[in-house]
């Protein structure tokens, strides 16, 4: 009776599971209802006198797999949502057809079959289930087993090798990022200093209060956009940031502006900037030199966290 | 009983069956395949108690141990493609066919 009531509440469940992997538009949500079936089965498992498979199936497949899955999804994206184009005409109805064709055919199989009252594993497992299966696993199957272990292994250096990658380009050193800060801030005017943090001269230091400048106004540099974009939708958002942003949009779209009337001029400025004999860009780049050399303590954050922000870029450009 | 179990593991196979077929993003063709591959897990263990003995346990077992060899080479495969493609779709890995 116990067993009945567990079946039909797992089968419920790892059926709704089992769809909603299939049909949610998430992969996030997919792998969740993945790990969902995993656990009904290994209880399903437990309750068909299999409970070493049962502990392999959560300690392997919802420990280990799942990790696995969801460490992928965050490293290739987890909001690349499925295209909803169809390659090949009707793939779609025509799946689903063949699915329920194939689910028909199964279920007449086997509901058709006549089946004897089950044997039970009493007479096999009179040692216990975990020496009995070892038992068999050591002599019957031991060369399964040793073979086994050779996939394993081959597993593993396949993985590393296909996840590897060589260097193409060499790492850029501490020199090289100040040097590139501030040629960014000689072409484009981008700030080469660490960004202020929230709340630096404000009553408060939260992370939505933004630093004030000596004369009191907003630093836009220290509003979080995400936090601001946020606040900008549910109308609370304080005007004195709002008018912060806008004036850096205002001052970004003036500076894009000039560039397109000078191109020509501001093309030779960045062909300068970036030899160590530039003629404008000279004094700004020497500077941050001057500023790393020296690295004043207050200072000293200022590589690492601008290396941070450009080391993408770069692996990008070696890329 | 044994009936029960092996429609449901026949539902879950073709569930993740049609899965396969439908979906475009490879990470989620691959946790369906994973399903399936659970779905046959369901009816060897069923099976061992069915007929009284082990060995449909000890398969499972080693279906378990292939699968997650599998998991790990096909991931790479997925992470190796997106870095080139910038893509997990299945549609845009497409120079295989000529």
């Amino acid at each position: 009776m116990g067993e009945t009531i567990t079946f039909w509440v797992l089968a419920v469940v790892s059926v709704t599971a089992a769809l909603g992997l299939v049909f949610s538009r998430k992969a996030v949500y997919s792998a969740l209802m993945l790990g969902t079936v995993m656990l009904s089965l290994a209880v399903l498992y437990a309750v068909q006198d299999a409970p070493f498979l049962a502990a392999v199936q959560i300690i392997v497949y919802t420990g280990a797999v799942m990790m696995l899955f969801l460490f992928v999804l965050m490293l290739v994206g987890v909001d690349s949502a499925d295209s909803l184009v169809e390659t090949i005409r009707g793939q779609r109805f025509w799946a689903i057809v063949a699915g329920l064709a194939f689910a028909a055919l199964l279920g007449l199989g086997v509901g058709n079959a006549v089946l004897a009252a089950p044997k039970g594993l009493e007479a096999v497992t009179a040692k216990g289930n975990v020496p009995s299966l070892a038992e068999l696993i050591f002599t019957r199957y031991v060369f399964a087993f040793e073979v086994t272990s050779a996939l394993l292994i081959t597993a593993a250096l396949g993985a590393m090798v296909l996840a590897h990658r060589e260097r193409t380009a060499p790492k850029p050193t501490q020199k090289d990022l100040s040097r590139a800060r501030f040629v960014e801030y000689a072409e484009h005017g981008r700030n080469p200093a660490p960004l202020p943090g929230p709340g630096t001269y404000a009553r408060h230091n939260a992370i939505d209060m933004p630093a004030l400048l000596p004369d009191g106004s907003v630093s836009s540099l220290s509003v979080n956009r995400v936090l601001a974009r946020r606040e900008a939708a549910e109308g609370t958002l304080a005007p004195e940031i709002l008018a912060a942003l806008e004036a850096e949009d205002r001052e970004t779209e003036e500076r894009r502006r000039e560039k397109s009337e000078e191109p020509a001029r501001h093309h030779a400025n960045g062909a300068n900037g970036s030899g160590p004999n530039g003629s404008s860009s000279d004094g700004a780049a020497s500077n941050g030199a001057a500023g790393v050399g020296h690295a004043a303590p207050d200072d000293a954050a200022a590589p690492v966290e601008e290396s941070r922000a450009t080391a993408p870029e770069k692996g990008e450009e070696a890329e | 009983m044994t009936t029960h179990y092996l429609v449901l593991s026949a539902l879950l196979f073709v569930i993740g069956g049609v899965g396969v077929l439908v979906r475009r993003n490879a990470i989620v063709v691959f946790m369906c395949v994973e399903l399936m591959l659970n779905a046959c897990n369901l009816a060897f263990v069923t099976f061992a108690r069915q007929n009284g003995n082990l060995d449909g346990q000890i398969i499972a077992f080693f279906v378990m141990i292939v699968a997650a060899a599998e998991v790990v080479i096909g991931l790479a495969i997925i992470v190796t493609i997106f870095r080139t493609r910038r893509s997990a779709s299945v549609d845009d890995v497409n120079l295989l066919k000529y």
